[in-house]
């Protein structure tokens, strides 16, 4: 078998004509104009700003993966992977080049796309972009190391107030939920505390694990499946998060005004200008599909918490979260 | 202890069977494909592993990473590309081994050494994983600074000949990680067109600096017919290159040391295990002035050092669910996928599963040997394609490998950008290795200080943090003597070819009285 592959692989003619059959192909699914009573009659794109593997990645290849089914799109849903820049890469080509015909759709993570459309010039904001639904919601919550002195956050708070600045906090990056996270508990407690940015979740919790920093912003998911490492203090979110932590209290419940707008949200949208039809069409399916049972015990075996959200309810957290997040990212730069 | 020997023949099931040989085969194609690492093969492989038993679907990734890691040699010595950023030293002896005829022995050492490091790692991962993953953790900021700093004492000794072109180019490597946005403050830097806003991807960088300069050189040197050099090829048996391999046991120790302790370090990046081990393995060889021109210790110490790093990496993944690779990153998606959470609880709850897929990488590091020295042997094919049809596939394979990566062009202008470039250095004496090495340690290093430079401040302060403890002694005085013996063994080449110089002059002196 090998012999006949090296030498398929090496005589020229059969590796010109595969090469020409692939570009006949590819020509083939160049993009029509579809007519929204037939959309959608070839796969459509989903655009993820984040690499492979990550965790906006694999949830993404999960919820999209019963696409293909009559009952949802009829077509499957290919990933693209477009990493770099905390997301900015990915989201500032679908801003910019996606076609509204709804064949070119991406995920979003809210705050992560709305703060930086703040902070930074970016082709991207909500008023170019259409959500469809919102698979996911993964808030962030205040750890510890397991050999940490601080047991509750009054603990740590005593310490920082005692040392201002000494209490240092990781989290994955600038201006995402776990950034946030940190600003809003700054301004809640009228402490100074230090942010330490990181490139992604992973290191963040490492950093707080091996006892690199003394406490750190982190996913609940990821959190909750290190806790032979971690002690869990306080969840930034409105609720408890019953189904996973039901002992660890928010921080509204220890005094802080600290909301959910840290909470990672996860979804996808469609860029302006997709005609309302195949919007409607999409909003309409696509929060069926995230609530199969199959999508569903897959992405709890992955410990991943769902949130489904119809559009019209996503429309107004985007606005709310833009209008917060100008606010407190507003009260940073005085 | 020898818990694992108890799941070992679940890997011979028909079905676990199949997708370690279809993994390892597969492996090995994708891994020779310039611009397709490691990463990138997991990557690929993980929406398959959906409809998988959970252990079926580890086999093939971890038999891709494998075989992946192995692959990236072949380009490597036939080509002088390497296959991914942890082949990069094996181009410096196993390219000019191959252009004097031996790339067949040079593969079996490749793959031999591979073998064997690829079993020591495994099995370092199979019985230290409890004892080596708090060990692991203990790597803070400083630390890896300090991993980083040793790497960029490496880029000297890369560059062929002169130490001050090595480090210049190194140099530069550096300045081009910067462009893009700060890993840490995420300020724009260098950013002067819209194709440099997302940095520049490593794997663009390594396709472009070695890929396009072959390609150019292939094309240029048509002109000129007498140019083209045929190299004949030699066969070498089996047994042969074994004994070979096996004489050069302290290449075989070094590498898989190093590829050890590299592979455990979170975050430092299995890319530079490769670098690092050539290059003490270098320092450490009597005959030093033979290495970069051929020398089996070269491609033994650098392929050993790579699969070593593949067992290890998984040991921080599977107790604490941090990878210590970029491959081991993208595996820690291909787990949870599964519902395979990392953490001490994964063996006890899955011992099936994660049991029998350490053993997969057991007996893939087998399969792996024996179908690349299969490979080896239709090598003299590739070395026999005219070379015009020879850059026309490597640039196909350029483009689509560094399009693939991210799905940008923004990549493939940069990759032809800083290829265009490196042909022209190359002229005049630079080597893309150091470049690389550059590119691949700025952010690492980097990061790293900024995150320890913010610790520090409201801390203890620069020097304790960066200073004190005993991990950082020891780095940084590994770093000073790897400084001091480069510096010591430069002069003492130097002084020899003085003698010789007016050795030989004095006889010629001599001769004409």
């Amino acid at each position: 078998m090998l012999k006949s592959l090296t030498t398929t692989l090496l005589k020229n003619r059969p590796l010109k004509l595969s090469v020409t059959a692939l570009s006949l192909s590819v020509a083939a699914l160049a993009p029509q104009i579809a007519a929204a009573e037939t959309f959608p009659d070839r796969p459509v794109s989903m655009v993820v700003s984040y690499s492979p593997g990550g965790a906006t990645d694999f949830q993404a290849r999960i919820v999209t993966m019963l696409a293909a089914n009559e009952k949802y799109l009829g077509q499957p849903m290919v990933i693209l992977n477009k990493p770099g820049a905390g997301g900015k890469i990915g989201w500032d080509a679908f801003a910019s080049k996606a076609k509204n015909n709804g064949y070119e759709l991406a995920a979003y993570n809210v705050p992560h796309f709305i703060a930086q459309s703040i902070v930074f010039k970016t082709k991207y904001n909500i008023n170019n972009l259409e959500p469809v639904a919102n698979w996911g919601a993964d808030p962030a919550v205040l750890i510890v190391g397991k050999d940490s002195p601080f047991n509750t956050l009054q603990d740590l708070l005593d310490y920082a107030k005692d040392n201002p600045a000494k209490v240092t906090f990781s989290g994955a990056g600038l201006y995402v939920g776990h950034h946030i996270a940190f600003l809003q508990l700054a301004k809640a407690s009228g402490l100074k505390l230090t942010y330490v940015p990181h490139k992604g979740g992973t290191p963040a919790m490492k950093s707080v694990m091996g006892g690199q920093v003394k406490a750190g912003f982190n996913n609940l998911s990821d959190a909750f499946r290190n806790q032979d490492r971690v002690k869990i203090l306080a969840v930034a979110d409105l609720q408890r998060n019953e189904k996973f932590l039901p002992n660890v209290p928010t921080f509204k419940e220890q005094g802080l005004d600290i909301d959910d707008s840290s909470v990672n949200f996860r979804g996808i949208m469609a860029p302006k200008g997709t005609s309302p039809e195949v919007l409607d069409y999409l909003a309409k399916r696509v929060p069926t599909m995230f609530e199969d049972a199959k999508t569903l015990k897959k992405m709890d075996s992955a410990g991943s918490p769902v949130r489904v959200i119809p559009r019209d309810e996503v429309i107004s957290m985007w606005k709310e979260r833009e209008a917060y997040l100008k606010d407190l990212l507003a009260d940073l730069k005085k | 202890m020898l818990e694992f020997l108890q799941y070992l023949p679940e890997v011979f099931t028909p079905l676990n069977f199949l997708v370690l040989v279809l993994g390892t085969v597969g492996g090995l194609i994708l891994g020779a494909t310039p611009g397709l690492s490691p990463t990138m093969a997991v990557a690929l492989l993980i929406p398959f592993t959906f409809q998988m038993e959970p252990a079926t679907g580890l086999i093939l990734l971890g038999a891709a990473y494998t075989a992946t890691v192995a692959g990236g040699a072949v380009s490597a010595i036939l080509l002088s590309i390497p296959g991914a950023p942890a082949n990069i030293a094996t181009t410096l002896d196993g390219n000019p081994l191959a252009k004097q005829g031996k790339a067949t022995a040079a593969l079996h050492y490749c793959f031999i050494a591979s073998f064997i490091g690829g079993v020591i790692g495994v099995l370092v991962l199979i019985f230290f994983t409890p004892t080596l993953s708090d060990w692991a953790l203990g790597f803070g900021p400083s630390h890896l600074f300090w991993v980083a700093i040793l790497g960029v004492t490496v880029i000297g000794s890369l560059g062929s000949g002169s130490v001050i072109k090595g480090l210049f180019a190194g140099f530069v490597g550096l300045w081009v990680s910067t462009i893009g946005y700060d890993p840490v403050l995420g300020v724009e830097r260098f950013n002067y067109s819209e194709h440099l806003g997302g940095g520049i991807n490593i794997i663009a960088a390594l396709v472009g600096l070695f890929a396009i300069p072959q390609v150019l050189s292939m094309l240029t040197g048509q002109q000129d017919a007498a140019n083209v050099t045929k190299f004949a090829m030699e066969s070498q048996s089996v047994l042969q290159s074994i004994k070979e391999t096996l004489i050069r046991w302290k290449a075989l120790v070094i590498g898989s040391v190093i590829g050890t302790i590299i592979g455990l370090i979170p975050g430092a990046g299995g890319q530079i295990a490769g670098l690092v081990s050539y290059d003490q393995t270098k320092k450490m060889s009597r005959n030093k002035e033979k290495f970069g021109k051929g020398e089996p210790a070269g491609v033994i110490a650098a392929e050993s050092a790579n699969n070593a790093m593949v067992g290890p990496s998984l040991v921080p993944l599977l107790t604490l669910s941090v990878p210590g690779s970029p491959t081991a990153a993208v595996l820690l998606g291909g787990l949870l996928i599964h519902g395979l959470f990392p953490g001490p609880a994964l063996f006890t709850e899955n011992g099936p599963i994660v049991w029998t897929f350490i053993n997969s990488l057991l007996v893939g590091q087998l399969l792996m040997c024996i179908f690349g020295i299969a490979i080896s042997r239709y090598s003299r094919f590739v070395m026999d394609i005219p070379e015009y049809y020879m850059a026309a596939g490597i640039t196909v394979l350029a483009v689509f490998g560094t399009y693939s990566v991210q799905n940008s062009f923004s990549d493939v202008f940069v990759m032809m950008g800083l290829g265009i470039t490196m042909f022209f250095a190359a002229k005049i004496g630079f080597s893309p290795s150091p470049v690389v090495l550059g590119i691949i340690l700025g952010p690492i290093a980097e990061t790293n200080f900024l995150q320890g430079q913010i610790i520090a401040e409201v801390g203890d302060g620069m020097v304790p943090y960066f200073f004190g403890g005993a991990l950082n002694i020891t780095l940084v005085a590994i770093v000073l003597l790897s400084i001091f013996y480069s510096v010591y063994s430069e002069r003492k080449t130097k002084r020899k070819q003085l003698e010789a110089l007016i050795q030989s002059h004095e006889q010629n002196t001599a001769g004409g009285q």
